[in-house]
């Protein structure tokens, strides 16, 4: 399948790229996400601006929290020993993309932009309260990952803004682990579920980060499934409370489809959210 | 646009359409039709190729973003003449019946063994999960890497 005609520009640098886009151009990093969309007809922009050789795109820094730049493949992050360390979950998650052909070209950057509700590193990004730094002509801006995914496919990006970067909190005193339920065929995520536990030295945990995706048709934050292990030692009754508590927590956000409805994704996610509370533990 | 590719140690310098996908240069521009396009939407793995020595799905890339890199394909992985082990394999291992995969197959598993040598069974067969099969039950094809990746490690 050709994807549709377009102009293509090949930026060398984050102003040029934003000075080059047009109102109907998009921005091609690796190209793992949108080119599918472009040959299967679901976009059809007339003007690619390519950012995938742009230096200040690339790297990934460690300094107290990690800056991640938009163009750092899943591969990168996911073999990085600084997103090991600060962040597994985020490191599990990139590892758990595609395959190995799709994570050496996809990068970070082009998979939030993309917003595929049933990708791994949202979910992630989410749970952990990443924050998204984007630039647009008119200056950069911050945006929380939790406001960053709006809906199904939507961001808060602004026509011509680009994704410079993502900066990740060190957790790297929490436990934290990202499980996933892939579908057969494809291995996207029926449910995806981070979790990211505080602990503190008596045995209990002084906070949690939880979060699901796949289930959803954005990746949310589940206070309510936080709450429920807060405070515990992440015993059993705590960890079933959890696993109740998340249902309601997504239940205004579900997706399904006639294999996988949403109430069995309801149902899953608390499975899940057991599971990656067991793998966070270790 | 003008591009300039190396693939397989040569040099050829094109004029394409933007929207020109990899595995349509490798094959329509080139007559490198050892690479196949099976699925189309980057999970089958039939169109495996190397760029700069990595594993890509070549109907997932544009030419363009191709300029300047080195393309390795099925074509171009034996050397003076010789099989590389991983076609040896396959060939003694039977790691094939219709054979629309295996391009895509010994393209993958070379660069996993180069990168994993004495790989278990087990992670050949999880790094195996983005080349798809419908012949062979993979059980060959696993024979296969996992000879080259004993060898390797024994090297």
């Amino acid at each position: 399948m050709w994807p549709n005609k377009f102009d293509y520009v090949r930026a060398g640098s984050v102003d040029e790229a934003l000075s080059s886009i047009t109102d109907d151009g998009k921005f091609l990093a690796g190209g793992h996400s949108l080119l599918p969309v472009m040959k299967l007809r679901l976009d059809a922009p007339e003007q690619l601006v390519d950012i995938g050789r742009i230096p200040e795109l690339q790297g990934i820094s460690a300094n107290g929290g990690l800056t991640i730049g938009a163009g750092a493949t899943h591969d990168a992050i996911a073999t990085s020993a600084d997103v090991q360390a600060m962040c597994g979950a985020l490191a599990s998650a990139c590892g758990q993309v595609g395959d190995q052909g799709v994570r050496n070209f996809g990068t970070l950057g082009g998979n939030i932009a993309h917003a595929d509700p049933a990708s791994d590193p949202p979910t992630v990004l989410v749970a952990v309260g990443a924050s998204v730094n984007i630039q647009g002509a008119g200056g950069s801006r911050s945006v929380g990952a939790g406001d960053f995914f709006v809906d199904l496919f939507e961001t808060a990006l602004d026509d011509g803004e680009l994704i410079t970067s993502v900066s990740v909190p060190d957790l790297s005193d929490h436990q934290s682990a990202y499980v996933k339920f892939p579908h057969p065929a494809s291995r996207y995520a029926i449910v995806g579920v981070c979790v990211a536990l505080k602990m503190n030295d008596d045995g209990s945990c002084d906070h949690a980060h939880v979060a699901v995706g796949g289930a959803t048709v954005k990746a949310v934050r589940c206070s309510s499934a936080e709450a429920a292990l807060a405070g515990t030692t992440v015993d059993d009754a705590a960890v079933n409370a959890a696993a109740e508590a998340v249902k309601s927590d997504i239940s205004e956000w579900l997706a399904g489809d006639i294999a996988y409805p949403e109430s069995y994704r309801q149902q899953m996610a608390g499975v899940f959210l057991k599971r990656a509370v067991a793998v966070a533990q270790g | 646009m003008q591009v300039a590719i190396t693939v397989n140690g040569v040099v050829h310098e094109r004029d394409v359409d933007p929207r020109t996908l990899l595995v349509h240069f490798l094959r329509e521009e080139l007559d490198l039709t050892g690479t196949k396009i099976g699925c189309d939407t980057s999970q089958c793995g039939a169109c495996t190729v190397h760029l700069d020595g990595k594993v890509l799905k070549s109907c997932t890339l544009l030419a363009v973003q191709a300029d300047g890199a080195e393309v390795t394909t099925i074509e171009g992985l034996a050397e003076n003449g010789e099989h590389h082990p991983m076609q040896t394999a396959f060939w003694e291992n039977h790691g094939l019946q219709c054979g629309y995969c295996t391009p895509g197959m010994i393209m993958a598993s070379a660069a996993f063994v180069r990168d994993n040598p004495g790989a278990s069974e087990g992670e050949i067969r999880h790094y195996l999960e983005g080349n798809i099969c419908r012949c062979t039950g993979y059980h060959n094809i696993v024979k296969a890497v996992k000879q080259v990746a004993d060898a390797a490690a024994g090297a």
